[in-house]
């Protein structure tokens, strides 16, 4: 006999309204704001769907998004097969891996906005350390307020520097769980140190890397604050990646109806592109 | 397939072993012949696992040599020793299939596919997989995985010899007597020199024709199943061998003649050497009857294993076990033991010091 008890309900309302208040009513502006225009005074005018064609045809956002695509392509091509290899590299036993644990973790640690400002100083060309020490000992001409590439190469590193460490982490947790016996097995059957890679250490690491992956992908798609206080979208707009243009429009020019479309095809383009790496990623898994 | 040489092997994991008890391994002397069936057997921790890996090339010993057919390989790395190592844990490569699982210890030694089909096939048929060749070995049964990893060690023809490390540890029971008695059949059919490490006294006493049974790192004894049983060289051979395992009574020795329990008790033959230590008689159950007269005791325990009853009995505050068919008697009762002369021998700080009559 199974008593009915709707007393359950009552426990899942908390979750239900913080969801409501922080994600489902939020959201809900946003694709309210998309469709209307607004001069103030809470007056809203209906638009119907003008302002995303607005954005899907401005070459601003091309310009843009073409910036983000670019930045996430550089990072992962960068930051994946890095990370396997530090993580390969990295001990297995002994004193020496809380050491490299501890050391890995520490960019982790540090708050974005303090990363990007250690990054601006650092290269400053007149007082910063690698920036005075390219140009002035090096002769390397070397500027990210004035030039474009240097600028990119510093976003670049920055985020590098500060993200690979979650895919050795990540590659490592993957890299501890094989046993022992897997390792003999291989150097019984004589297999060399790349077949171990490809048949024993690959696949083991697949899942973790799996997420890696994803998680450097949304994260880096969204970055917002680092560029922002690296470079603040500049030279010119060299460096302005989705999410600064898309503050610049919303809080910059209160352009509220086309900031908001863009965001819903923002998150549209990163939900479908999660969407993609998952499930090419897990295609093997299935059969 | 070799004949396998251990000369003084003695191992310790610490850099600097200075007492006896640094050595997981003391002194370890063998020969193995070619083609034979081994076992070594003991507890968890006698080092039999460790000697395993000395042998395959995993690890090298602090002293001692290793020699295959004569020829010194201590220092050879596993895959230049040509050898095969099964482990506890069924050792698969995940994204390939059943066939490259097979075919992968070939193929890295660069032979011909039109080689390494035929003896892959030819291993298959004798695992009796294949039917499951094109499938992904990930995705088949603890004891099927195992078999594999047992074929990736058969499918060279030119290994010297192929190791067991327990394995099957995972396998179901009733998987376990059926790969039990493959092995068996494969060793017969490819002929090639089997260690099988354990600590189960059936998997080693059904698999092997020798085995080695090893206790704190020493080896302790070395026979045939039946040698094992018949005539432990230790006490603990006696207790890790047999089930129940042989009653061990202490007793006191004077002029040849043991005393158990201020009874005295004939044994198989003289005594060796002067007996200085402590002095113990044991027998097997199996050779402990129960009689009219002879040994008074009183039966504290009676259990029935189906083919045969173990009568636990108490004399003098010891315990004596009796594995006997046909009535038992009950619990308290008052019964006489009785000992069969060529099975009673004495042992002297837990080693036989006795010989059978007219040896020598």
């Amino acid at each position: 006999m199974k008593t009915e008890n709707q007393k359950a309900w009552f426990f899942v309302l908390p979750v239900l309204l913080l969801v409501a208040f922080n994600a489902l009513i939020p959201m809900m502006t946003v694709v309210n704001y998309s469709v209307q225009e607004t001069f103030g005074d809470n007056v809203f005018f209906w638009e119907g769907l003008n302002w995303f064609q607005q954005i899907l045809r401005s070459e601003r956002f091309h310009a843009a998004l073409g910036r983000q695509f670019m930045f996430t392509g550089l990072i992962l091509i960068i930051e994946i097969p890095l990370g396997i290899a530090i993580a390969l590299s990295m001990p297995r036993k002994g004193f020496w891996v809380p050491v490299c644990l501890v050391l890995m973790a520490l960019p982790m640690l540090i708050p974005w906005n303090v990363v990007g400002a250690m990054w601006n100083i650092f290269t400053l060309p007149d007082i910063g350390l690698l920036g005075y020490f390219l140009n002035h000992v090096l002769g390397i001409s070397y500027d990210m307020t004035q030039d474009p590439v240097a600028a990119w190469i510093t976003i670049v590193t920055m985020d590098v520097w500060h993200w690979t460490s979650l895919v050795v982490l990540l590659s490592y947790a993957g890299l501890v769980s094989i046993p022992d016996a897997y390792y003999q097995a291989a150097k019984i059957d004589g297999a060399s140190n790349w077949s171990v890679f490809r048949f024993i250490q690959f696949p083991k690491m697949k899942t973790v890397l799996t997420i890696a992956i994803l998680l450097r992908f949304m994260d880096s798609f969204n970055i917002y604050t680092e560029p922002f206080v690296l470079t603040g979208g500049g030279p010119g707009n060299s460096t302005t990646l989705l999410s600064i243009d898309l503050v610049k429009i919303a809080l910059g020019q209160f352009d509220l109806g086309p900031a908001a479309a863009m965001s819903l095809i923002y998150f549209a383009i990163t939900l479908l592109v999660s969407w993609l790496f998952y499930t090419l990623m897990t295609k093997d898994d299935l059969n | 397939m070799a004949k396998i040489t251990l000369s003084k092997l003695r191992h310790s994991y610490y850099p600097n072993p200075s007492q006896p008890s640094d050595y997981a391994l003391k002194e370890i002397d063998l020969d193995w012949t070619d083609g034979g069936a081994y076992a070594l057997l003991g507890p968890s921790g006698c080092g039999k696992s460790t000697l395993l890996n000395i042998i395959s090339g995993l690890l090298v010993p602090s002293e001692g040599k290793i020699l295959f057919d004569g020829q010194d390989v201590t220092e050879l790395t596993p895959d230049k020793r040509n050898i095969a190592q099964v482990f506890q844990f069924p050792v698969i490569y995940d994204t390939m299939t059943v066939y490259d699982n097979l075919a992968f210890p070939l193929r890295n030694r660069g032979r011909d596919e039109e080689i390494v089909r035929e003896r892959v096939m030819a291993i298959a048929e004798m695992l009796e997989v294949t039917d499951m060749l094109d499938h992904k070995a990930a995705g088949l049964s603890p004891d099927n995985k195992q078999k594999i990893s047992m074929g990736r060690g058969l499918v060279r023809e030119d290994v010297n010899v192929v190791m067991f490390d327990e394995p099957l540890t995972v396998i179901d029971p009733h998987l376990k007597w059926k790969l039990r008695s493959k092995l068996k059949e494969l060793h017969q059919r490819v002929k090639a020199t089997m260690i099988y490490v354990t600590h189960d006294q059936t998997e080693a006493l059904t698999f092997a024709d020798q085995v080695v049974v090893m206790q704190l790192g020493e080896i302790v004894q070395i026979g045939t199943p039946v040698e094992l049983f018949e005539r432990p060289a230790h006490t603990f051979v006696g207790h890790f061998i047999g089930s129940p395992g042989m009653n061990v009574m202490p007793c006191d020795l004077s002029d040849g003649q043991a005393l158990f329990a201020g009874h005295p008790v004939a044994l198989e033959g003289p005594v060796l050497g002067n007996a200085n230590g402590t002095t113990e008689i044991g027998i097997r159950p199996e050779f402990v009857s129960l009689a009219e007269s002879g040994l008074p005791a009183t039966v504290t325990k009676v259990s029935d294993v189906g083919r045969h009853i173990v009568v636990e009995c108490s004399v003098d505050g010891h315990k004596v076990s009796a594995v006997i068919e046909g009535d038992a008697p009950s619990k308290g009762d008052a019964v006489h033991l009785n000992f069969r002369q060529d099975q009673t021998r004495l042992y002297v700080d837990g080693w036989l010091a006795t010989e059978p009559e007219g040896t020598s």
